[in-house]
């Protein structure tokens, strides 16, 4: 397997409760509340969860595992939310899981009949991580409404996987598991088309880049962390001091915010 | 086009045209990110009983605002 899941950082997947004795790949679920995350979740575990807090906060986190082709993955299913910029305590946990734990796999689960609200999430997940899958949940629901969905061309634009499913009935969530497992072992290539902003932001963000990457190396995405600071983020400062090297991050944010 | 108003004082049970975000910043980042992206049409539902905050139906989900964010939303009707 092309990933050893020991070497993807010095942040200790321990910060998030989880103890990663074998080397599972770890799957995250994401996306708007009410997509059914949580209906995937466990359409994908069966019976094998367990529920417990965040260290520290007071959300709810289920985490659980499933086998297929005779391996084991960790699935933990995240808070819902509109947006990854920690405005709240559960955008604040779905940002730090995908941000710092590198689930192997975020899979962005999608009300296919709110799309346009929904692809906000995606594209703001896209920017941490190109280890991105759409899925296009209650497309039963679709369905009834009449929306018709083209899931290859809404893929190519994007750039990372679309699998449709309905959670409820269990449909399409072999093709997810598939999808997974190839993403992982590297048979499928993820390329997301990233939203390209203007001249002199895109500037901007090169020039804040050339300085994070001496400090970070390829630890995070260099690009969203630059879009971060030109939002004066201070949360995820203060959240880059808890998961990496304090001095670090302090040198990187004092230079940057000059 | 009867006027523009802002978010906070269009009546319960009619809908809004969303214009323009009068916020900067991380305030102006999450009401895009809730979906209030100027062209939006927002049903007014119903307000709590002390008028704040008061739900709303932005593009297909439900979302309860209080007066201090959705003041900061011009509509027009
Ligand atoms: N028709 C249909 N209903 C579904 C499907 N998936 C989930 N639901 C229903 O949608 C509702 C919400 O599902 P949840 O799994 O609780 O959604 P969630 O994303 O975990 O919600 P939050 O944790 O609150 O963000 C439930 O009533 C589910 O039964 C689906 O594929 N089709
Ligand atoms: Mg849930």
């Amino acid at each position: 397997m092309g990933l050893t899941y020991q070497s993807t950082g010095i942040t200790s997947r321990e910060n998030f409760n989880i103890t990663c004795i074998s080397n599972e790949p770890v799957i995250a679920l994401a996306g708007n509340p009410n997509t059914g995350k949580s209906t995937l979740f466990n359409a994908l575990t069966g019976l094998r969860q367990h529920t417990g807090n965040w260290p520290g906060k007071t959300v709810l986190q289920s985490k659980g595992t499933y086998i297929y082709n005779t391996r084991k993955y960790l699935v933990v299913d995240l808070p819902g939310t509109y947006s990854l910029l920690a405005n709240s305590v559960e955008e604040e946990v779905a940002r730090d899981f995908i941000c710092f734990a590198k689930p192997e796999v975020t899979i962005v689960v999608v009300d296919s009949t709110c799309m346009e609200r929904n692809l906000n999430m995606v594209l703001q997940v896209m920017e941490i991580t190109s280890n991105v899958i759409v899925c296009l949940n209650l497309i039963d629901e679709a369905r009834r409404k009449k929306i018709q969905i083209d899931t290859e061309k809404l893929s190519r634009t994007l750039g990372i996987p679309v699998i449709p499913t309905a959670a409820r009935n269990k449909e399409g969530i072999e093709e997810l598991m598939n999808t997974t497992n190839k993403l992982i072992s590297g048979q499928i290539k993820p390329r997301p088309n990233l939203v390209k902003y203007d001249k002199k932001l895109e500037d901007a963000i090169l020039h804040l880049e050339s300085k994070i990457k001496p400090l970070l190396g390829d630890e995070l995405s260099t690009r969203w962390i630059a879009l971060r600071l030109l939002d004066r983020d201070t949360k995820l400062i203060s959240a880059l001091e808890d998961f990496y090297d304090k001095h670090k991050i302090l040198e990187m944010s004092k230079e940057v915010m000059a | 086009m009867k006027g523009s108003i802002t978010l906070d004082t269009v009546p319960s049970n009619t809908f809004a045209l969303i214009t323009s975000i009068n916020a900067d910043g991380p305030t102006r980042r999450r009401l895009l990110d809730l979906g209030l992206v100027p062209g939006t049409r927002v049903e007014v539902l119903q307000r709590s009983p002390m008028g704040d905050p008061v739900a709303y139906n932005i593009r297909g989900a439900v979302i309860a605002l209080r007066k201090e964010e959705s003041s900061q939303v011009q509509t027009s009707r």
